[in-house]
Order: structure tokens, then sequence, then C-alpha cells
């Protein structure tokens, strides 16, 4: 089984909680790293700033990308991951609590591999959370494995 | 070419040559009249005085009856250059006693003609002359004298080289102050016209006829430029008008644009930012009751549920609102829309949320409608969700969804036979929020129908509900563009 962390882009603390809890409680042990904006998710994934030094041939088996983010938003960092080799196969999932039509649209041109609405129910939110940990962790084998 | 053709200044020129020559003409014509008229009388009195006196000169020749005297006599005449014959006549006698022939004698020699009057009798083309020859108060004989008429034909000739003469000299004077003359009629006239032409070609209603005299054309260029004053001020207030109104158009529809974006914003941080407290408030409340559950007794773990269910309702509410807000958003797209596939998809979804409820429903095929099929889906899971929640309490439920076509434009139905509603609150139903029946008894948000009437709105149409309480009820509506 694949060990190699979930980057879950998200402001909000509660948010932060409750994703780790479902999370676990869908037995997904992947480590979780988590950016509280835009700019701090970059950085992780390309290894600069704060993030300086780290191996960025490690890339997350998913990123959970909140849309409404301070500094950056989530769209803006989908779209510099598509611009970068390094990231433009690593799996996004888009993590949001807006089910705009617009949103949706957006992100999926810009290549968003899926988009879950966070659901208010939090049983609704663990079983999200379990098929999406299931789906990428588990069953989808992400690009970077083959090496 | 027909008279009304003519130009003005053609009328004007034809008028004035017309009355001229026909006062010239006429003028002509009596004066040549009595002018022949006194020549013919002169002849007449001439040649009679001639054959007077020859007569009296021949009274003695014939009572001497000495021919060759008689015919000296009538030689005489020869100093008249008119006389072509004479001759002399004894009483009671057919042959001539003494004759007279200006260009010599004629053969065969001619009758002369006995003239049945005395005195001078005018022909075609001669004048016969008698005078009877008397001697002491008795007739001796009688001398007859034929004279032509060249003179006078000869003078006819020459008059009518005058008249016409005169004619086409006066014509052509005429018509050098007939032009003079009508040019101070027919060119403000000819330049009014003009002025009317540019007025209507360019639309310029500033331009003004000038010119103006005391006349009646001129009193025609004062009223024309009293009209165009009008004009120029009316259409100076209507292009106002039309400016204030573009302004204002502009200005509402930037407030629109800007209210819509306000609108925009608002629903989409509604959207974002009130689900995340309640995400929290519920999860946490679920971690508290696995993660706390020894310590937690039925009141406590009952106190949490309510928090949760409070939670959900009011996530609900948000979804509901947000639903209200994006139907009068979205851009209304009209095309044929199958309502009765529509409102069967709805009822298989129904039953498939469902599908212990046992409920008959019956769609009238054939629906169709030039309409949003995506928001009529809307009208139609509000509708018909409605429907199968208010016969949630009957044994034999029954929903119909149908076109009632009787006067006027044909309105689409939805019918059950559930709780249905007191009238006296009909005007309550559409207003969001409104609900007619307990939260205890039928769930709800009261958005559902507000929702709808904005989408019958939007299409242009009217909705409205019957019901009896405990009968069912029945919501109506029309999609017509112009109702």
């Amino acid at each position: 089984m694949n060990n190699r962390p979930i980057l879950l882009v998200e402001d909000n603390p509660d948010d932060v909680e409750l994703t780790v809890m479902a999370l676990k409680e869908s037995k997904i042990t992947n480590p979780v790293v988590v950016a509280r904006n835009g700019v701090e998710a970059l950085d992780y994934l390309f290894g600069t700033g704060s993030h300086a030094g780290r191996d960025v041939s490690l890339q997350p088996v998913v990123v959970l990308l909140d849309i409404k983010l301070p500094l950056l938003s989530g769209i803006d960092v989908l779209r510099r991951m598509r611009e970068d080799d390094r990231t433009r196969r690593t799996p996004v999932v888009m993590l949001t609590s807006s089910d705009e039509r617009e949103d949706i649209a957006n992100t999926y041109d810009l290549g968003a591999n899926s988009y879950v609405r966070k659901p208010v129910e939090f049983e609704g939110f663990v079983s999200a959370a379990r098929q999406l940990g299931l789906y990428w962790t588990v069953l989808n084998e992400p690009p970077g494995a083959a090496r | 070419m027909p008279l009304r053709r003519l130009t003005i200044r053609q009328k004007l020129t034809g008028i004035a040559m017309l009355s001229s020559f026909t006062a010239l003409v006429s003028a002509s014509i009596a004066f040549l009249a009595y002018d022949l008229h006194s020549i013919r009388q002169s002849l007449a009195r001439r040649i009679l005085t001639d054959a007077q006196i020859v007569g009296f000169n021949s009274i003695s020749p014939l009572v001497f009856n000495d021919a060759e005297t008689a015919a000296a006599t009538l030689n005489g005449l020869r100093a008249e250059p008119a006389i072509v014959a004479a001759i002399i006549r004894a009483q009671d006698s057919a042959a001539p006693f003494a004759t007279y022939f200006r260009d010599g004698p004629p053969v065969p020699h001619p009758a002369f003609p006995a003239p049945a009057v005395l005195g001078p009798v005018f022909a075609a083309d001669h004048l016969l002359v008698s005078e009877p020859i008397r001697f002491e108060g008795r007739p001796i004989g009688t001398l007859v004298i034929q004279a032509d008429l060249a003179e006078i034909r000869n003078r006819q000739r020459r008059y009518a080289g005058i008249v016409v003469a005169v004619l086409a000299g006066s014509f052509v004077l005429a018509l050098g102050i007939s032009r003079l003359m009508e040019q101070s009629i027919s060119r403000p006239i000819v330049r009014l016209a003009d002025t009317a032409r540019a007025v209507s070609a360019q639309k310029d209603y500033s331009v003004r006829a000038h010119g103006a005299g005391r006349d009646e054309v001129g009193l025609l260029i004062g009223t024309f430029n009293q009209m165009l004053d009008q004009i120029q001020r009316q259409d100076s207030d209507l292009k106002e008008a039309h400016a204030d109104l573009e302004r204002r158009v502009e200005t509402r529809t930037r407030d629109l644009a800007a209210a819509n974006k306000e609108l925009e914003a608002f629903s989409y941080s509604v959207s974002h930012d009130l689900r995340a407290p309640l995400r929290a408030i519920d999860g946490f409340s679920k971690a508290v009751l696995t993660d706390y559950a020894p310590r937690l007794d039925d009141r406590g773990r009952h106190y949490l549920e309510r928090v949760r269910a409070g939670t959900l309702r009011m996530s609900q509410l948000i979804d509901d609102l947000l639903g209200l807000a994006r139907v009068s958003r979205r851009e209304l797209v009209r095309k044929r829309a199958d309502l009765s596939d529509i409102a069967g998809q709805v009822a298989a979804e129904l039953r498939r949320r469902q599908p212990a409820r046992k409920v008959q429903v019956k769609v009238q095929p054939g629906l169709v409608a030039e309409a949003d099929p995506h928001l009529l889906a809307i009208v139609f899971e509000n509708l018909m969700g409605n429907a199968w929640k208010f016969t949630g309490k009957r044994e034999d439920a029954r929903i119909e969804v149908g076109r009632q076509a009787d006067g006027g434009a044909p309105a689409f139905y939805v019918r059950d036979n559930g709780a249905g509603f007191d009238m006296q609150y009909a005007d309550k139903l559409f207003g969001a929020f409104q609900r007619l029946h307990a939260e205890a008894d039928f769930e709800g948000t009261g958005i559902g129908l507000a929702t709808v009437q904005r989408i019958v709105a939007r299409h242009g149409g009217r909705i409205w509900a019957e019901g009896r309480v405990d009968e069912g009820a029945t919501f109506y509506f029309t999609l017509e563009r112009n109702p």
C-alpha cells in the first residue's frame, strides 16, 4: 500500500479537523499534510518558501483542494499545478462546500480529477472521504508510482 | 402633356400667352371684318356713281338711237380699272345696244345676266350694278356694269400679312414680358418647394424659406416657416426625451448589473461560508456522540441529536434559497419541452426515493410547451414533490398531471387528493417561507412554491391554485410569452 502523504489545502481549521477525522474513520492511514492557503500549497508542491529544501520528487498521492482560499484560490493553485511538469499528473480532488455550476465547469476544464461537495451531515462526509481515500490511495495507481 | 404636369412657370407663361394671343386675334378679326365691309361699301358706291353718270350720258344716244356715241360714252369707264364690262340695253330689247369690255370682247359673248334688283349686288367674285336709264320719267333702257373684286382681295391679302406680322411681333414681346412677370410669382414658390424638399430629405428643421412678400405666396412662406419652428421645437424635445430615456436605461442597466453581481457574490459566499460552520456543528456533535458516548445520558444524547437535526434543516434552507436565487439568475432558454416526459421522470424519481409509498400517478401524454426544460423540471419537482408529500397520509393517494384547455390559454396542472388547503390562504401559498402546514405534519422549507412562481413568471406565465382542506389541491400554470 502506498504511503505517500495526502495534501489537504484548507483554511478552515474545523474543516481540517473534520476531514482528518473522516479520513481516519475511513481507515485511511496516509499522513495528511495541511496547507492553510494557496501559497503554502504551492510552496509544499514545489519545495519553495517555508518548504524550501523538500524533496519534490515525493509528490502527494492526492491533493484535496478547497476552492475558496486566502491569497491564492484553489482554482489558481490547480492552474499552476497543471502548468508544471512535476505536478501535471498529480490527482486533484476539488473538495468544497460550493456546488456552483460555474465552479464545477471551471475546475474540470482546468484538469481537476474529481469534484466533491462537502456534505453538512458528518456521516455523508465520512462516506465521501472513504470513497475518495479508497479510490485515490488504493485502487488508483498514481502516475509517480511507476518509478 | 396633361396640364397638371406642367410647372408653375410654364402654366403662368401659358396663361399670359394665351390671353394676349386671344385678345390680339379677336381684335384683328373685328378690325378685318369692319375694313372688308367698308371697302365693299365704297366700291359699290363708286361703281354706282359711275353707273349714274354713264346712264345720264346715255339718254340722248338711246333717244336718237346713236349706238356709236353710246359705245364712246361707255368707253369712258376705262378710267375705273375695277370695271370689267358694261352693257346698255334698250327697253324691251334682248340684244345689247352698246357694250364695253376692259380686256377686249370675250369669245363667246357673255350673257349678261339681268339682275333681279336694281343697284349693286355682290356675287362670289364680282359686283353687278344695274342702273335704269330714264327720259322724261319713262324708262328707255338699262345700264349694267360688272366690276371684279381683285382690289378687295389684294387688300385682304395685305391685311392678313400685317396681322400675322403683328401677331408674331406681339407674341415675342408678350413672351418676354410674361417671363419677367412670372418670375416674381414663381421664383418664391420654387424656392419654397426646394426648401420643403431639403427639409424632408435631410430632416434638417433649422433651415427657413426666404423672400416673404405681402401676397399669398408670402403668407404661405410665413406659415411654412412657423410650421418649421414648431417641428424643430418638437423634434428637439423628442431628441432630448430620447437621450434622457437612453441615459436612464443606461443607469438602470448599470444598477441592475451591479445588483446582479452583488447577488451573485452574496449567494456564492452563502453557499461557501454559511455551510462551513454547519459542518463543524454537525461533525463535532457527532464526534461527541461517538467519542464520549459512555459519559452521555439519554437526555444529553437527545439534545445533541436535536442540534444535528437543526443543522440539517438549516442546510436544506440554504440549499433551497440558493436554488431560488439561481432560478432568477439563470438565462431562460426556450425550446420545445416535453412536459409529459419531464413529469414522468419526476414521478420515477419520487418512487425511487420512497418505494414503500403506493401512489397512483397519471400523466397526460403529449404535453409540450415552448419553455426552458431545465426550469420546467424544477417546477414539476416542486409541484409533484408537494403532491407526493401532502398525500402521505392517504391510502388511495392520487397525483394527476395534465392540461386544461377550456377557455383562454391552455393551463397545465398538477392535481392531488392530499391534505389540500383553505382557499382563504391561497394568496400566501407562493411567498417564500410561507407554510400552511405544521413542520411536524409535513416537512418543508416553504421555498419550493416561491421558486415555481419565479420560474412561471420568467416564462411570462401565471400560476394559481385551487384546494379544499382534506380533499386535495390543484396547481395551474401557463407559460405563454405574451399573456
